[in-house]
């Protein structure tokens, strides 16, 4: 049976089985409907030209894993940020491990979503936030809505500055033949409030995992986000993230993405501006090879006056990997004294290697300031010859070269932890010993 | 003294009428309205063209009836009722003239209204011209100067009967006739056009050029062009054209075809002002035109283009880079104003080694039109070392109008360098702050900035064109180009 049938009728059988206040259930609903007339997106979509599911659709897919949590601390410990303390909400198969979470509910809530959907005292949350930002008409956002029922849910109140960050970890343990999950994240973040999310998708064996994320972000007045995504999984795992943040005045709000590991990576990436001098970074690392693709779709609409958004993707692509770009940034007439910024800067370090890209603008307000470059290039010969001559091996130079050209995106990493974890990934897929920290 | 803003300029614009709006009342020959294979047969007769001819229409005419309309550009339009158009209209005498005397009085007269006057042209420019009235050609002059070459020069319905072998083998190679629902149209229907041949190390001595007009109501008009140009040669191909005031909508889906052969360099200009619609939006000419030129080995293509009329333009003048070593080039001026749209920009198909494309495209939208560049670089995995630079530049006019960019680039060699970069921006207060300063009225500075932010691509027009440019850019934006 097609992925397609299999999601279609199981979803009675999960309507059944779960028990959720009405407004929800209509949302499902809908949600199913649109997925059912749209099904997976092909490549004769705009939006999905260079990036095929076709092979990924393929696969029997388990939809409702059975529990079975055997794994321990030590196993998955790597995976953590283990240096520093964080809170921690983790999944293993779609389902919610307490046993390996660190959650709160002091001056803040940090608890799952299954939780917050079930729970009254949150309905008040849910019904003003849950699926008001998420693209309605997107197929794989809805087919995420129709059986959202687990992920991270996170609410921060009015001036708190969460002092430790938040990871979100998806495990999946290859249980199963092939799983696919469908992770739901809300988060919340009030006035004046500032939080540093870390999120991350891993399987644990070569069992194929597919995962349809969908995450809403809030962001109230004068909030500020740091959103961390680590994309690090193995070649048997195919994520596609859908992420809507939305922004009230003056917050600030910044997405990395570091993209390594996994088969087909997709990244679905919408800000949208609900106030004035809003700021938004979207920045990206994305070194890969052998086959795979990561996929980078970013949209910013400004809609209101004196916003700014700075967009900076890397990438270094080898072997017969593909890497696409496919940015926008909407201005509407609205939208005066805009300073809108996209960069798309690749490398390509085999002639299978496949480079696309796409930046686009629209632009319908005059007074603006918007621009965007697209590079795609080789590693400086004479900047390698340098470092030959003065002794520095091949392979050590080349990795040098391509620090130094995601340095960009580095140093705005704001934990220190981090930034040395990202600086030991990529060390590792270059497989070489710097023996530095950037 | 009055103090000339930016919003004075917006509503002269908005005001300013077409000027070249005029109709030339002369016999016509026009075929019923309606398009099957009877009209394409009767096309094909009446041009007296050779089985095989009629043939290939045919084949085009079945591949266009499969398919369907574009929608992927971004403009909005009234689709045309195909079956609504008169497939065929030429001027009624068909008489051979020897010299101008000849032509129909009328007919000169039009060409002075454009500014074309055919005997300054020959005893000043130095430029032969193949005019083009609704579809058959008329006049031409300085054949001999250019036989004398061996440049052949002609329309191109004069070719399929005098040079069959070249057209046979060259057309429809670089635009197929199913390549897209206009050029498959075009290739089924096409009533006339230019054809150019440049044999073996001729560098042609002046620069060719062809005007277009649309002068019969309700007529589409659907020229072909085919430019060769042997080894080592050089040509400079000029086309430009004018439209008379009409309010119904007119198609204009043309194709355009260039073989740059080994060394060859092509240089093709384009003045684009065919009438816009007026300011409320409505009328004006809907422009889809196939342009794509070939390039084998070492051999150059360069597109140059100014367009500021049209009701709707969907345009992309494209280089196939197939020979290692050879050159692309595309420069643009589009210019929108009142309710017209334009979606036009350029494709770079690199395959051969070392094959290097420039695009420099700018755009300036005023009143409530859309201007969008669409543009394609593409490096195959064959092209080593390719190179590629573009920039696309909006200026906007009033925050009623929209800019949009649409690159596209994909590359599949290491080795290949690619760049592109694209800005929007208005013209800035402190800029004409400054000519103020120095005593130069708004209007002037504003003119100044305009030229200025349109000078890369008007400095790639030949001399005759230039000024040609510089005034059909004043229909557009009067008050901005001094």
């Amino acid at each position: 049976m097609e992925l397609k049938e299999t999601l279609l009728s199981s979803f009675i059988a999960f309507e059944e089985h779960i028990d959720v206040d009405a407004s929800i259930h209509d949302i499902r609903n809908s949600a199913i409907k649109i997925f059912e007339e749209k099904g997976f997106p092909t490549k004769k979509e705009e939006a999905w030209k260079y990036t095929s599911l076709n092979a990924v659709l393929k696969k029997n897919y388990t939809v409702f894993p059975k529990y079975d949590s055997g794994i321990e601390f030590k196993d998955v410990k790597k995976y953590f940020l283990h240096e520093i303390d964080t809170y921690k909400v983790i999944f293993v198969d779609g389902k919610f491990s307490s046993f390996l979470s660190a959650t709160t509910h002091d001056g803040l809530d940090v608890c799952t979503m299954s939780s917050a959907l079930n729970k009254p005292k949150y309905k008040m949350v849910i019904d003003e936030y849950f699926h008001k930002i998420a693209k309605k008409d997107d197929s794989l956002t809805a087919l995420n809505t129709a059986f959202a029922v687990e992920g991270a849910y996170i609410n921060v109140p009015k001036s708190k500055v969460v002092e430790k960050p938040i990871e979100i970890i998806y495990f999946s343990t290859g249980a199963e033949n092939a799983l696919m999950v469908q992770p739901r994240n809300l988060i919340i973040v009030g006035e004046n409030a500032h939080v540093q999310i870390i999120e991350r998708h891993q399987s644990l064996n070569e069992n194929t995992v597919l995962t349809n994320a969908v995450t809403e972000v809030f962001a109230q007045k004068r909030a500020i986000v740091d959103y961390y995504k680590i994309q690090n999984d193995l070649l048997s795992a195919n994520l596609v993230d859908n992420t809507y943040i939305a922004q009230k005045q003056e917050s600030r709000v910044a997405v990395h993405t570091f993209s390594f590991g996994g088969n087909i990576t997709r990244n679905n990436l919408n800000f949208y501006h609900q106030g004035e001098r809003i700021d938004s970074t979207l920045k990206g690392i994305t070194i890969i090879g052998d086959k795979q693709l990561v996929d980078h779709y970013t949209l910013v609409h400004h809609a209101q006056p004196n916003c700014e958004s700075h967009q900076n993707y890397k990438c270094i692509v080898a072997e017969n990997a593909t890497a696409v770009f496919n940015g926008k940034i909407f201005v509407e007439k609205e939208a005066q004294k805009t300073d809108a910024f996209q960069q798309s800067n690749n490398i390509l370090l085999s002639d299978k290697a496949t480079v696309n890209a796409k930046p686009q603008l629209e632009i319908f307000a005059d007074d603006v300031k918007c621009s965007h470059g697209c590079t795609i290039g080789q590693l400086d010969e004479t900047a390698m010859f340098y470092m030959q001559q003065r002794g520095i091996p091949k392979k050590e130079a080349k990795a040098l070269l391509m620090y130094a050209f995601s340095n960009e995106v580095f140093e705005s990493i704001k934990i220190p932890e981090l930034k040395q974890r990202i600086t030991k990934i990529i060390a590792q897929k270059l497989g070489v010993n710097l023996g530095f920290d950037l | 003294m009055s103090k000339y803003t930016e919003d004075n300029l917006k509503i002269d614009l908005e005001t300013k009428e077409y000027e070249y709006g005029f109709y030339t009342d002369i016999e016509s020959e026009t075929f019923p309205v309606g398009l099957n294979e009877d009209i394409v047969r009767a096309i094909s007769k009446k041009k007296e063209e050779p089985e095989w001819m009629t043939e290939w229409r045919l084949e085009a005419y079945r591949a266009w009836k499969e398919m369907t309309e574009p929608e992927w550009a971004n403009v909005h339009y009234t689709k045309p009722d195909f079956q609504a158009i008169s497939y065929y209209s030429a001027p009624k005498s068909q008489a051979k003239y020897n010299s101008l005397d000849e032509v129909d009085p009328e007919l000169l007269e039009t060409f002075k209204k454009l500014g074309i006057s055919l005997d300054e042209q020959k005893a000043l420019a130095g430029v032969a011209m193949d005019i083009v009235v609704d579809s058959v050609s008329v006049a031409t002059t300085f054949k001999k100067t250019l036989a004398e070459k061996g440049i052949i020069f002609m329309s191109i319905s004069e070719a399929i009967r005098e040079y069959p072998e070249l057209v046979q083998k060259y057309l429809g190679t670089v635009v197929p006739q199913r390549d897209n629902f206009y050029a498959a149209l075009n290739s089924a229907v096409f009533s006339d056009g230019s054809f150019c041949y440049i044999p073996k190390g001729v560098k042609c001595p002046m620069e060719l050029s062809t005007y277009f007009r649309i002068n019969q109501a309700g007529t589409g008009q659907f020229e072909r062009t085919l430019v060769i140009a042997d080894e080592g040669s050089y040509v400079s191909y000029l086309e430009g054209c004018t439209a008379p005031s009409r309010d119904e909508n007119q198609l204009h889906a043309a194709v355009v075809e260039l073989i740059a052969l080994d060394d060859a360099e092509i240089k093709y200009s384009t003045v684009q002002n065919w009438f816009p619609g007026n300011k409320e939006g409505q009328g004006g000419v809907y422009n889809f035109v196939t342009k794509r030129g070939l390039c084998e080995k070492n051999a150059k293509i360069s597109w140059t283009q100014v367009e500021t009329g049209s009701a709707v333009t969907w345009k992309y003048p494209s280089c196939v880079l197939k020979g290692d070593n050879s050159v692309g080039e595309f420069y643009s001026i589009a210019v929108t104003n009142n309710f017209q749209q334009a979606d036009t920009g350029t494709k770079m198909v690199h395959l051969g080694k070392n094959t290097r494309s420039t695009i420099i495209s700018k755009g300036i939208s005023a009143g409530k039109s859309q201007n969008s560049y669409r543009g394609l670089v593409q490096i195959g995995p064959r092209a080593e070392n390719a190179r590629n630079f573009s920039q696309c530049d909006s200026l906007l006019m009033g925050n009623a109008c929209g800019a949009h960019t649409f690159p596209y680039i994909e590359s599949k060699n290491q080795s290949a360098q690619i760049e592109h970069e694209a800005t929007t921006s208005k013209i800035g207060e402190d800029q004409v702050f400054y000519c103020n300063q120095r005593g130069i009225p708004t209007e002037k500075a504003i003119a100044l900035i305009v030229n200025g932010f349109s000078k890369d691509v008007l400095n790639k027009l030949p001399m005759e064109f230039a000024v040609e440019a510089q005034k059909l850019l004043e229909i557009s934006l009067e008050g901005s180009v001094g």
